[in-house]
């Protein structure tokens, strides 16, 4: 394996946590803000050269340099492979956009420290591919989130019931792979534990409950990075047998149906953007789970932009927010004369998340239509009601918050410069993603071969023959229409 | 300079220079720095004048050289070769696509004059610019696309341009539900078209209307593809037709439409964006010819619109509903001369359509004035208002005019058969799933209402 030539997964991991450190001892909250604003700038920083480095290597994966002088090497930490290296920047990006479109008038109630704390654990996981590595990182990730719901003075129990039980299973599962007796059971339980990591119907209840008691931000940066679906990469896909990944590929496509069904009839706009979020989700779920170059090239692109659109759509609601309070989706509120960036913005980032073209998620929407459509012909039109629904979801969710009559503001609703700054490049992102997709492309299907080797990799050997057998088939069947359509 | 290298620097810019003036626009939009009404129009005029400019030339070279197909290949906009997945960029100029672009071009430009006068100083100008950029570049892009993937991008484009210029007067909450209304059903449009591109892709191994069409260029195409698969694609690529161009049975957003402000009203469902639908049904006339039962679809469909919509038009009691089903009436006779294979007298009647509803939906808003020039000059009344009429206003419309007075009855059905069903099921699931949460969590998973940021809302004025 290859070296990176700086330490920038180190440097990434725990810049965030000495912030936290130092953040935790200042006292006055503008200057927590602005010492949080450099702290996470920093990180996006390194997560960007981290991936830069990476890429002029030209290499399936790369550890840091200093592994080798703890003695590191080959303990599968601290790497970067071609799935995780976009991954770093845009979850570094997410957290340094929260933290940055917090208003003054939000800092007392937002936890900086807990945010910083959050992007440590963050950049550790994905730099990370030791399976107990994940699962010790994937049970901490679900602590400051908890923690927030109780500051808040709201109940956490839901929220405790469904992560303990992730936990529990996660660990429990991980602890019977590899025995003799439980490997397979250890494999089930695991991916019960992703799914549920996932918001998979019927296991997404945290999620709704996340966005109900937590702070926006908080809830947003706690799903949005979909840590759940890098379980899935991680742990299961390497082991997991070809049935269980069509069982839960067919489960992922009915909670993307089901998800963005319920996000047309709700009443809040968070409980709405939850619900589009856990359709898109498992979306990406779908196209992980089928296996194939196409869909999983799909699902690796959708991953990330969703990420960059429902980001950016999730911060637009959140400035939204800030300033209105929490919305209610049964009236009008005419706000686009008032904050018609926003306005445009939010349609934008809405409009790129459910694959419109000319906008980055377009490209990886038809490749995981395609993808499902060739894996499962009939199910596999679920993906495109999915997206239908979300489409018709996220216009009605425009109209309601910024259409209606227009009233005058007794304070400024105008975007503020950091605003300004993240809408103008996240815009760029979903625009230039969407123009010029082939780099995207390219890299996401380099890390889907690599994903589909380390697979057939870890296969079994009976498994292996039926599947070259099943590929023999569908070449000679392929063949055969090649010929009749001639 | 060789006449392909003329050839591709004219369609080359036939097809960015719409897209110049909705990047302009858009840019302008983002940086917050308006552009004034004059530069507005000024840019406009200029792109069409580039544009209407550059599809005439090709359109004169092809007649000098006797030429009947230049496509312009841009490349592969995305390709993965290790497993044959190509976009392909790709538009062509032949039989159909330069009529059609040229309409577009002039008729746009019509629009886009007259707008600039009758929108003048309203709030919504620079909005109004905007999403005409995105429809303008949407209809040169769906007319010229050379793969049915292009043709898809171009189809959206104008399908978020017209919901959103629907919802142009945004204050009132009717426009704003129109505008939703007639977005779902575009969405509803798009998947099927979306799962023909695809059903294409895998069976032609790509989405180019040269290899779905095997020898020869428009009209005189062979489908490449068996009856049955062509019944299948071309089954789904009618359903999609329909949908953009409200022919039955999703006619029931076309007066839902005119909501929008006039000068919109016209292009979209006067004159453009209703023939996308014939269009496409054009583009794809081998599949229609390779299929008898697609073809006789095509005439059932074509033949419902036509009578529902001369029905329907003459019940209307406002000057655009009427004049958006008397659109539909000559749609569905356009996709009757489709069904018969009447493709040139169906490209030449959707021009000619284009044009005559374009002049009548824009002088619609000064109808009255001009009935009353009428009437001064001719010195009585035009119409005919009967007594019995006048006398009894009140009498409750029966049978066929009830029928036509309530459109069919097409929105009141797919409320009850499609959305009631829908929003009853998700919303039983959302009562369940909160019940559930309570029940958990132990306090309530219903938020404290959420605050309205204003102390009234349009629901509370209305």
């Amino acid at each position: 394996m290859q070296s990176l030539h700086f330490p920038w997964l180190e440097l990434a991991t725990f810049v965030p946590l000495v912030g936290a450190i130092v953040v935790s001892r200042i006292d006055d909250f503008d200057s927590v803000r602005r010492t949080s604003i450099i702290v996470s700038a920093a990180t996006l920083f390194l997560a960007i050269g981290a991936w830069f480095d990476f890429a002029t290597l030209h290499a399936f994966e790369a550890h840091d340099p200093w592994l080798e002088s703890f003695g590191l090497y080959h303990a599968d930490l601290f790497v970067v492979d071609e799935l995780s290296a976009p991954l770093l920047p845009l979850g570094a990006m997410l957290y340094l956009a929260t933290i940055a479109t917090t208003l003054r008038t939000k800092v007392r109630r937002f936890s900086f420290v807990s945010t910083l704390v959050s992007e440590s654990i963050l950049m550790a996981l994905l730099s990370c591919r030791a399976p107990w590595g994940i699962v010790v990182l994937l049970s901490l990730a679900t602590i400051p989130p908890a923690l927030e719901i109780q500051r808040r003075g709201r109940s956490a129990r839901l929220y405790w019931v469904y992560m303990g039980l992730f936990v529990v299973c996660l660990t429990g599962g991980q602890s019977m792979i590899g025995t003799e007796d439980f490997s397979s059971i250890g494999v089930l339980v695991v991916t019960l534990a992703a799914l549920l990591r996932s918001g998979v119907f019927p296991l997404h209840g945290w999620i709704t409950e996340l966005f109900e008691r937590a702070g926006f931000g908080t809830a947003l940066l706690a799903v949005i990075p979909m840590t759940g679906a890098y379980a899935v990469v991680r742990l299961v896909l390497p082991v997991a047998p070809a049935w269980g990944m069509q069982g839960i590929a067919i489960v992922s496509l009915a909670t993307a149906v089901y998800a963005a069904g319920m996000a047309l009839v709700q009443h809040e706009a968070r409980r709405f953007f939850c619900f589009v979020f856990l359709s898109h989700a498992s979306l990406v779920l779908v196209g992980l789970e089928m296996v194939t170059p196409i869909g999983l090239t799909g699902a690796l692109y959708v991953w990330l932009s969703v990420g960059i659109s429902l980001g950016g759509f999730g911060l637009a609601l959140r400035c939204i927010e800030a300033r209105t309070g929490r919305l209610s989706l049964d009236g009008y509120h005419g706000l686009s004369q008032l904050t018609p960036l926003i306005s445009g913005f939010f349609l934008l980032s809405g409009l790129a998340s459910v694959g419109f073209p000319g906008t980055v998620g377009f490209v990886g929407a038809e490749l995981l239509v395609e993808g499902a459509v060739d894996v499962y012909p009939l199910i596999g039109l679920s993906v495109v009601i999915a997206a239908m629904l979300n489409g018709i979801a996220v216009v009605q969710a425009y109209f309601r918050v910024f259409t209606g009559v227009r009233r005058e503001a007794t304070a400024t609703m105008g975007c503020r410069p950091s605003e300004r700054v993240l809408i103008i490049v996240l815009s760029a992102m979903m625009l230039g993603g969407g123009l010029y997709p082939q780099p995207g492309v390219a890299s996401r299907y380099h890390a889907a071969e690599e994903i589909i080797m380390l697979r057939s990799d870890l296969r079994a050997p009976d498994e292996a023959e039926e599947a070259e057998e099943a590929d023999a088939h569908h070449a000679a069947a392929e063949k055969q229409v090649t010929v009749e359509l001639d | 300079m060789t006449i392909d290298f003329t050839f591709r620097i004219l369609g080359l810019v036939t097809i960015t220079s719409p897209a110049a003036l909705l990047t302009i626009f858009a840019a302008s939009a983002l940086f917050s720095s308006n552009l004034s009404e004059r530069a507005q129009e000024w840019l406009t005029k200029l792109t069409i004048a580039i544009g209407l400019g550059s599809a005439i030339g090709i359109l004169g070279m092809m007649l000098a050289f006797d030429l009947r197909h230049v496509p312009i290949d841009i490349g592969d906009w995305v390709a993965i070769p290790e497993e044959h997945f190509h976009f392909h960029l790709k538009f062509v100029f032949d039989r159909l696509s330069v009529p059609f672009v040229i309409l577009s071009f002039v008729l746009c430009g019509t629009v886009g004059a007259f707008a600039s006068v009758y929108l003048h100083r309203e709030p919504g100008h620079s909005r109004f610019f905007l999403l005409y950029a995105l429809f303008l570049l949407g209809m040169v892009v769906s007319s010229l696309a050379g793969t049915i993937e292009t043709l898809f991008l171009g189809w959206e484009l104008v399908g978020l341009s017209s919901a959103l210029l629907i919802a142009y007067f945004h204050e009132r909450a009717g426009p704003v539900r129109n505008g939703q209304r007639v977005w779902a059903i575009y969405r509803a449009a798009d998947a099927a078209f979306l799962v023909a591109a695809l059903t294409l892709h895998s069976m032609t191994g790509a989405g180019d209307f040269e290899e779905l069409m095997g020898v020869g260029s428009w009209p005189e195409g062979v489908s490449a593809i068996d009856s049955s698969a062509a019944l299948l694609v071309g089954g789904l690529l009618l359903v999609a037709a329909a949908g953009k161009s409200g022919m039955v049975p999703f006619s029931g957003w076309l007066p839902r439409a005119m909501e929008g402000p006039t000068p919109s009203s016209a292009i979209f469902y006067g004159a453009l964006s209703i023939h996308l639908g014939p269009f496409l049904l054009l583009r794809v006339s081998p599949l229609i010819a390779a299929s008898v039962p697609l073809q006789l679809a095509v005439l059932a469909t074509g033949l419902a619109s036509a009578i529902f919509g001369s029905v329907a038009s003459r019940a209307q009691t406002d000057v655009k509903s009427a004049l958006a089903f008397a659109s539909l009436t000559q749609v569905g006779i356009i996709a009757i001369e489709i069904g018969f294979g009447l493709y040139y007298i169906a490209l030449i009647h959707m021009i000619g359509h284009a044009c005559l509803r374009t002049l009548q939906l824009l002088r619609a808003p000064s109808v009255l004035k001009d009935y009353q020039l009428l009437e001064d000059a001719m010195g009585l009344h035009i119409g005919d208002v009967r007594e019995s009429d006048a006398s009894n206003p009140r009498t409750p419309p029966r049978g066929l005019f009830r029928f036509a007075f309530e459109r069919g009855y097409l929105d009141a059905m797919l409320d009850r058969v499609v959305v009631g069903p829908f929003v009853s099921f998700f919303r039983w699931c959302d009562r369940v799933e909160h019940a559930v949460a309570s029940m958990l969590s132990g306090e309530s998973s219903h938020e404290p209402r959420p605050v309205v940021p204003y102390p009234r809302s349009l629901e509370d004025s209305t």
